[in-house]
């Protein structure tokens, strides 16, 4: 079935195939080729959305990326809101609406994939229109790798547009001949449906290629949907042609007005007639192809309004004989009608005022040019500068960019011929590069064309209603915003004088129009306003991307698990498999605790901290930073970053070593044990082992490279587990019989290679809970084997494995600090008591002048403090303020500290935290108050030391 | 994305990289010789001109090398890049 407005045999799309869609709960068809606008118009739905602030009925404006009126929702396949039915490529079975002015996000998650690719190339074009084509036909054919990018189904650009000829063939003939030759060659990349959406720093270009919007519902499950195309070029041309400019004058915005390149379009382009009776009002010469296009295909066209009284002699003559009355010095004064323009009002027009009678005209199309805008994005990103052009008013590329040049109409050509001649030369290098032989392509034949009259620049149409008195009528500037020239010129009454001001202030050029079609008219109204040179205003910065791109396009495949890596260790299954509830460190996944069923968090934690106090307990330690430190100056590197020294601890020993900044802030800390003579290895904090690695990296590669070490990052390399507790040496001895595991044969900080259920092991008397402690090291593989034969040794004593959360309470009970969690880069070790940790004897170390600065030696620093609430049940919260008084003061409140950890202890039978307080070892038997939402609550303060504070359970 | 030529690999992107502040500034050869003054001038400040600025960078995501680098801080352009211990070449003042 033919749809009523189009016209059988013409334009591009394939009227033997009918696609069956929805719109605004109606049915309609279309056909392959069609984009939802082009086949709504074939069947006359000019209406199809409505305005955001006034709620006026809004039709389609073009025929491509500049629309700021047709926004519409689609529902089906998968909704996705404010989409420009210009740009949506018709499928069957496609439903959509036009909302009013806003779209709505799928609930539901997109089941679309994305992707990117990387690519490279020495020619990047992008614009497959006929400066496009010349350009990318000059590089291929010098033998340069080239990307030819283009955002249409099909090449050709504004050919496919227009009746225009090249090489005597019709424009979209010579653009496919032009591809296929393109194609054929094994350097050349031709992507359609590839839209350049911004340019970057060193002629990196973001690309976004739509692989099966178009396909609907027969979109292949395993093809990604959209992708982005990260494009590094060693030069780029930018041939993206030129959007028609709207005019402003009262009630512009009613459906059936629209760009009369547009209509030109959806004759050739779609077979698509726009209206039965139509009405030109145009500034410039383009408009009159589409005139006397639309009246060569049936329709009636009942004046061209033309604001300039020279009007060009060769179109007078085209419009004479077809019977075309010419309004010159004319311009459209208003518009009537509400679903759809019935009839426009002229008036004659001079220096910029009305005169005389107003006439009206019916019509139920009227085709609008204001003249042309370089579509200079890209180049504007690159940085380069626009200047204007009073003669087309328009802003133009100013000269080529060091690897960017701008070709065709996108340069500021107006006729077929000049973009192809301009095109043909651009992949040229520029001047200073140029090879001997200039790149070039030969410049295919075109028809002789009128020769151009000037145009008028008309920022817009004065108001009758300013100067007869009647009713003010809305200009619209931004059609997508409902923005006004009255709000352009409330903008300029407020003071404001810069456009980019005035486009915060009214919005015009956000959103989707990003200033294609509204902004350089809002420059030139208020260039108007003021009295101000257009020139030197300038327009409102155009910055990428060009158009709207999906976040799930830019995220790609990195969300959900591949966001970002998930680190697990050799032992996660088992802790999987036995119920562990797991946090996240870093990008490490770590058991927190092992609740049993129906046992709470709080509950699983005491159970848990009272086995590794009174009986055993083990925990997957494997996620310690671990960096081996080798090399004949091992000990010596290792003496200039630790505060304490290290080069004198002996094979077989083990030392606790904290580093600085050289602010002399507390960095991170952990234990070293000497391997060998020339061999450490030292563990960091499990979130900070990237960071320390490069610490010690950047101070032997930058100060001192003449050190001979390496340093290895061999984290993954060992699976770690703290076997804690008084039967942890009865356990250990079960599964390790040739080690002698007595006091005095294998005492505190020293290490042993053993051999443990029958795996080869280093085991490190050290322990982070104050009790009896080794840490059982193997290798990463043999880990859940190790594992294994613990729980098994250690179940006639009630062996039972802890978590995170676990190991926090055993160590703040001692009054360990975790680095990162009781500092925040402005603690000192002897702010957290760990003076004992620095050593006197070093002539230098990193921070070792820094503790005598006289902020590092005031009285008043914040210590770290141990904290009793006065009600054992309270658990303050982490971060919570300490003051000096049970009443809050009027602010400000002076803060004496925070709470950095706080748990439930076991041990103690009640609640404590850490907390770093002013002057807090002298406050030491204070009360202090925490104020929390509900109530200020006293807080005694105490030594951090809550537990064993004589070391006697260390030994067992 | 910037393209930044780190003197071992080539040009590699940005993102590869980390930053490391100014560079030439020794660690001091006898810190606990330094008034207070002079010790937080080392530790505290640096320059922050407009126009080319001798800085260090780290090829964290390739080599993990430190190397040095004169940037443009008005127009992020890498005017030259060298060695860790190379002296500070001559860049043409743009
Ligand atoms: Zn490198």
């Amino acid at each position: 079935m033919t749809a009523p407005f189009r016209l059988p045999g013409r334009g591009l799309v394939d009227q033997g195939t009918d696609l069956e869609f929805s719109f605004d709960g109606r049915r309609y068809t279309g056909h392959p080729g069609d984009t939802l606008a082009s086949a709504l118009l074939a069947n006359g739905v000019h209406r199809v959305a409505t305005g955001i602030a006034y709620r006026r009925p809004r039709g389609i404006m073009s025929a491509g990326v500049e629309e700021p009126s047709a926004l519409v929702q689609i529902e089906e396949p998968f909704p996705e809101p404010m989409l420009q039915a210009t740009t949506v490529e018709l499928y069957a079975g496609l439903v959509a609406r036009g909302p009013a002015g806003r779209g709505r996000l799928a609930t539901a998650a997109d089941p679309a994939r994305y992707d990117a690719v990387h690519a490279h190339c020495d020619l990047l074009v992008v614009g497959a229109g006929p400066a496009g084509l010349l350009a990318a036909l000059a590089g291929a054919r010098d033998g340069q790798r080239v990307v030819l990018v283009d955002d249409q189904p099909r090449p050709g650009g504004s050919l496919l547009g227009t009746a225009e000829r090249v090489d005597g063939l019709p424009g979209p003939e010579w653009a496919a001949g032009v591809v296929a030759e393109l194609a054929a060659l094994p350097d050349v990349r031709v992507l359609s449906r590839t839209t350049a959406f911004g340019h970057y720093d060193d002629d990196f270009v973001l690309a976004l290629e739509r692989r099966t919007d178009h396909l609907g519902f027969d979109a292949p499950a395993g093809t990604s949907r959209q992708r982005v195309w990260r494009l590094r070029a060693r030069r780029t041309v930018v041939a993206t042609g030129a959007h028609e400019r709207p005019l402003v004058f009262p009630d512009n915005d009613r459906p059936g007005i629209m760009l009369a390149g547009a209509a030109r379009t959806y004759l050739h382009r779609y077979g698509v007639l726009t209206g039965r009776q139509a009405v030109v009002f145009t500034t410039d010469d383009s408009a009159y192809a589409a005139a006397t296009d639309l009246v060569d295909a049936g329709v009636t066209v009942a004046a061209v309004v033309d604001a300039r009284t020279t009007v060009p002699e060769a179109w007078a003559e085209q419009c004479a004989r077809r019977g075309i009355e010419i309004r010159a010095g004319e311009v459209v004064t208003g518009t009537s009608g509400s679903e759809r323009i019935t009839r426009a009002h002229t008036a004659p027009y001079a220096g910029g005022r009305l005169h005389g009678p107003r006439r009206g005209v019916d019509c139920d199309l009227l085709l609008v040019s204001g003249g042309w805008n370089p579509v200079a994005h890209l180049y504007s990103h690159a940085r380069g500068a626009l200047h204007y052009d009073p003669a087309r008013g328009a802003f133009l590329p100013t000269g080529d960019l060091p690897n960017l040049r701008v070709a065709g109409a996108a340069n500021g050509r107006a006729t077929l011929a000049d973009c192809l001649a301009d095109g043909a030369q651009a992949a040229d290098a520029p001047a200073s590069t140029r090879a001997s032989i200039p790149v070039s392509a030969p410049v295919p034949a075109t028809e002789p064309v009128p020769d151009q009259t000037p145009g008028l620049v008309l920022w817009s149409v004065p108001d009758p209603a300013e100067t007869d008195g009647g009713e003010p009528r809305p200009r619209f500037v931004d059609l997508q915003r409902d923005a006004t020239v009255a709000d352009v010129l409330r903008a300029t009454g407020a003071g404001l004088r810069s456009v980019e001001h005035v486009k915060r202030y009214t919005t015009i050029g956000t959103a989707h129009d990003q200033g294609r079609t509204s902004g350089v008219i809002a420059s030139g109204i208020v260039a108007d306003a003021l009295g101000a040179d257009i020139a030197t205003l300038g327009t409102t910065t155009f910055r990428p991307p060009y158009t709207p791109v999906a976040f799930a396009a830019l995220a790609g495949r990195d969300r959900g698990a591949l966001f970002d890596p998930v680190r697990v260790t050799p032992l996660h299954a088992w802790h999987t498999a036995h119920g562990a509830e797991f946090e996240n460190v870093g990008q490490w996944k770590r058991p927190r605790c092992y609740p049993r069923p129906g046992e709470s968090m709080d509950r699983a934690v005491l159970r848990e901290c009272r086995a590794a106090r009174e009986g055993v307990a083990l925990m997957d330690g494997s996620t310690l930073g671990k960096v081996s430190v080798q090399g004949p100056d091992a000990g010596e590197l290792l003496d200039r970053l630790y505060t304490n020294l290290i080069s004198t601890l002996k094979p077989g020993a083990a030392r606790y070593g904290v580093m600085c900044g050289v602010d002399g802030m507390v960095l991170d800390d952990g234990t070293v044990i000497r391997v060998a003579e020339e061999e450490f290895l030292l563990t960091t904090t499990t979130g900070n082992a990237a960071k320390i690695l490069d610490w010690m990296e950047e101070w032997l590669q930058t100060e001192w490279p003449h050190l001979r070490v390496t340093l290895t990052s061999v984290t993954d390399h060992w699976v770690t587990v703290p076997l804690v507790g008084p039967d942890s040496r009865a356990v250990l001895a079960a599964v390790a019989p040739d080690l002698d595991v007595a006091n005095a044969a294998f005492p505190f900080m020293t290490w042993r290679d053993a051999t443990v259920a029958g795996i080869p092991a280093r085991i490190c008397r050290i322990s982070f809970s104050g009790e009896l402690a080794y840490e059982v090291n193997v290798r990463g593989w043999e880990g859940p084997r190790l594992w294994e034969a613990l729980i098994a040794a250690g179940e006639p004593y009630g062996i039972t494995p802890y978590g995170t959360e676990t190991m926090h309470v055993l160590r703040a009970e001692k009054g360990y600090p975790i680095i990162g969690q009781d500092t925040d880069g402005t603690v000192t070790p002897q702010d957290l008591g760990l003076g004992w940790a620095v050593s006197r004897k070093k002539p230098d170390f990193i921070g070792k002048r820094s503790f005598t600065r006289a902020e590092n030696l005031r009285p008043d620093r914040k210590q770290l403090v141990g904290l009793l609430p006065e009600d054992p049940s309270l658990r303050l919260p982490e971060g919570a303020q300490l003051i000096a008084t049970a009443a809050v003061p009027a602010p400000p409140v002076p803060m004496l500290g925070h709470v950095t950890s706080s748990y439930r202890s076991a041990a103690l039978g009640r609640t404590f935290a850490l907390a770093l307080v002013k002057a807090g070892r002298e406050r030491i038997g204070d009360t202090l108050y925490a104020p929390l939402e509900e109530g200020v609550h006293p807080v005694r303060i105490t030594d951090p030391v809550l537990y064993d504070k004589e070391g006697t359970r260390r030994d067992g | 994305m910037q393209l930044i030529p780190c003197p071992w690999c080539g040009p590699r992107e940005e993102a590869e990289y980390h930053y490391g502040g100014q560079a030439h500034i020794a660690y001091p050869d006898d810190p606990q010789g330094l008034t207070d003054q002079e010790w937080a001038q080392y530790v505290f400040f640096r320059d922050n001109p407009k126009g080319p600025f001798a800085e260090r960078w780290m090829h964290s995501a390739g080599c993990r090398r430190w190397f040095n680098a004169v940037r443009d801080t008005a127009t992020h352009r890498l005017l030259t890049v060298y060695r860790s211990g190379e002296p500070r070449p001559e860049v043409p003042t743009p």
